[in-house]
């Protein structure tokens, strides 16, 4: 069953065209990444998604529940984690963890011991009668994800997780977000312009620009939807053109062009294409000195995908200051 | 509704464990209301020997303690939106906004953390006062209606000040706001001084000042001869003006989700 169904999404914040009919579907268990430059519309997909504010048009489902009509089904499925840290940072992380379980309608000895649990599987549990003000940039970032999780939610949706902390908490971070979707059996929805993020967590990927979906894939499939890999075969004996032209006519080769020795071309897959050009060349008796592949990053994806335009957008929706995409 | 009064009791327990964990807070709360006890209490001590009189009694102290009472409950709650600015700021809101606590909640237990302070600190003056020789009239029962006049007093202002705060979602705004409204209505009222000694206009005036309702209240049960239909008229005014600014921040609430 499909844990999100978001059919069409559009919503308007003054003269500002946030979604305009963003859909997608993410099927339960999976981890699923929007990606796309600040302004794009991930967050406010991420708000409509989490009851937060109303389309005005399209719809989406949550965990079977419609976000508009059945609202509190929505919230009691699914836990949320900001883009800027909700955390009550008067108060320790241990209440936070408390009041939050609380108001999801937990109680009693089950409670404590949820939150004992998060506290020890978050790695903050030395630091949990402590108020959150003294905690550094990445233990409060784990508490927000905790808070996310004390229900154990169906849904977790997490806005820009990594944003503002710096590399190692981000790849500590990553590392537990893996865990958590391997283990409890959670559907993420992930945002993030974090190339290597996305790369790294998501199952699939659908990349937003200007309020609409513009791709959408597993990593691999889009990487291989953009360029395929490319082949580099270094040829010996200065029959580099016989090469083209048998390299040519074998399936799944494209663009094959000669420079000097080198013999280069486009695959979908170089694992399956690269046996077949060395056996069609060896038949010709033609020498090989050595073959490379270089496979497109998601970086390339990214680019191709929501246009050059992005680093100024970056510029100009940057709200939190924070460095544009890693790229 | 039960749910509502579940979640107001665990938001109001969040913001008064909070509070909890500042001494210096906790120092100012019990301290404050004294201070404004004994400086006015020896500034204006001899004004209830003016010609013209309406003290009702010769003890200025006497005269004073109930208004003081209310005086401070009034300024605790203009003040109170600072709380929501500082959830609002924190993006607290928005994240339990995600959860299915009651919306209601999330306003109403702002008012009432703000109206339970100011119950305390009623409590501390009275007991000054006690110790300071002032005697309630109405005794056990005199007790109970000046408290529950600081009570609501604090709860009429304290959803306005949520309101405000909800709308303007600025600390420099609320605080020029709640400066504004505070002096103007304390001065207008019989707080420090017989209302038969200000000038004919700040007595009508203050016939529809909410913070001299709270007074009225709270001095006729203090004071002998109290004037029991004069004390409940005011206290249900109070109760209206409560339940008609906790709607407003309710209302303000939902225009502020439409923000988000």
């Amino acid at each position: 069953m499909d844990a999100i169904v978001v059919e069409e999404l559009r919503k308007r914040y003054g003269r500002v065209q946030a979604l305009d009919g963003v859909s997608f579907r993410v099927s339960g268990g999976e981890v699923f990444g929007l990606l796309g430059p600040n302004g794009a519309g991930k967050s406010t997909t991420v708000k409509l998604l989490a009851t937060l504010t109303t389309p005005d048009g399209g719809r989406a489902e949550v965990a079977g529940h419609d976000v508009v009509r059945d609202a509190d089904a929505v919230r009691r499925s699914i836990g949320y984690v900001p883009q800027s840290s909700g955390v009550d940072r008067d108060a320790t992380g241990r209440e936070n963890l408390m009041l939050q379980g609380r108001v999801q309608g937990m109680g009693g000895r089950a409670l404590h011991k949820r939150v004992g649990e998060l506290l020890d599987l978050l790695g903050i549990a030395q630091a949990a009668d402590r108020v959150v003000r003294g905690y550094s940039g990445g233990m409060k970032r784990r508490l927000d994800v905790g808070l996310g999780l004390v229900h154990r939610p169906q849904v977790l949706f997490l806005d820009e997780p990594t944003t503002g902390l710096d590399p190692e908490a981000r790849a500590s971070m990553w590392e537990e977000l893996g865990r958590l979707a391997a283990g409890e059996s959670l559907t993420i929805l992930l945002t993030t312009h974090y190339m290597e993020e996305a790369d790294q967590l998501a199952d699939r990927i659908a990349i937003v620009s200007r309020g609409r979906v513009v791709v959408e894939g597993t990593p691999e499939e889009l990487k291989a939807s953009l360029y395929g890999e490319a082949v580099e075969v270094e040829i010996i004996d200065g029959r580099a053109a016989d090469a083209e032209a048998i390299v040519d006519t074998l399936e799944g080769v494209h663009e094959a062009s000669v420079e000097g020795r080198k013999l280069r071309s486009r695959v979908v897959s170089g694992a399956r294409a690269i046996p077949a050009i060395l056996s069609a060349l060896e038949a010709s008796g033609i020498g090989v000195e050595s073959v490379t592949t270089h496979r497109p990053s998601l970086d390339d994806v990214y680019l191709h995908y929501t246009g050059r335009e992005f680093a100024a957008e970056d510029a100009a929706g940057g709200r939190d200051g924070d460095a544009p995409a890693a790229r | 509704m039960t749910l509502a009064v579940r979640h107001t009791w665990f938001m109001v327990g969040r913001q008064l464990r909070n509070l909890m964990r500042e001494p210096i807070w906790i120092a100012l709360l019990l301290v404050q209301p004294m201070v404004w006890l004994l400086l006015y209490g020896q500034l204006f001590k001899r004004v209830t020997h003016l010609p013209g009189g309406g003290f009702g009694t010769t003890s200025y102290i006497t005269f004073l303690a109930p208004a003081i009472v209310i005086m401070n409950a009034f300024f605790g709650a203009t003040w109170s939106g600072m709380a929501m600015i500082s959830d609002l700021d924190r993006d607290v809101l928005p994240r339990f906004l995600a959860t299915p606590v009651s919306r209601i909640s999330l306003v109403v237990s702002q008012i009432v953390r703000s109206a339970l302070i100011a119950v305390i600190q009623g409590v501390i003056i009275l007991v000054v006062s006690l110790a300071l020789g002032v005697r309630v009239h109405a005794a056990l029962l005199g007790w109970a209606v000046v408290l529950a006049a600081a009570a609501l007093m604090n709860a009429a202002f304290a959803g306005l000040s949520q309101g405000i705060a909800l709308l303007v979602r600025k600390e420099a705004t609320m605080i020029a706001i709640a400066n504004f409204i505070g002096l103007p209505l304390f001065f207008l009222s019989s707080t420090l001084i017989s209302i038969r000694q200000v000038p004919h206009w700040m007595r009508v005036a203050a016939k529809f000042n909410p913070v001299n309702w709270g007074v009225i209240s709270a001095r006729e049960v203090v004071l002998r001869g109290t004037d029991w239909a004069a004390v409940w008229l005011h206290l249900g005014l109070l109760f209206g003006l409560s339940v008609a600014t906790a709607a407003f921040a309710t209302w303000t609430f939902r225009a502020y989700q439409r923000t988000i």
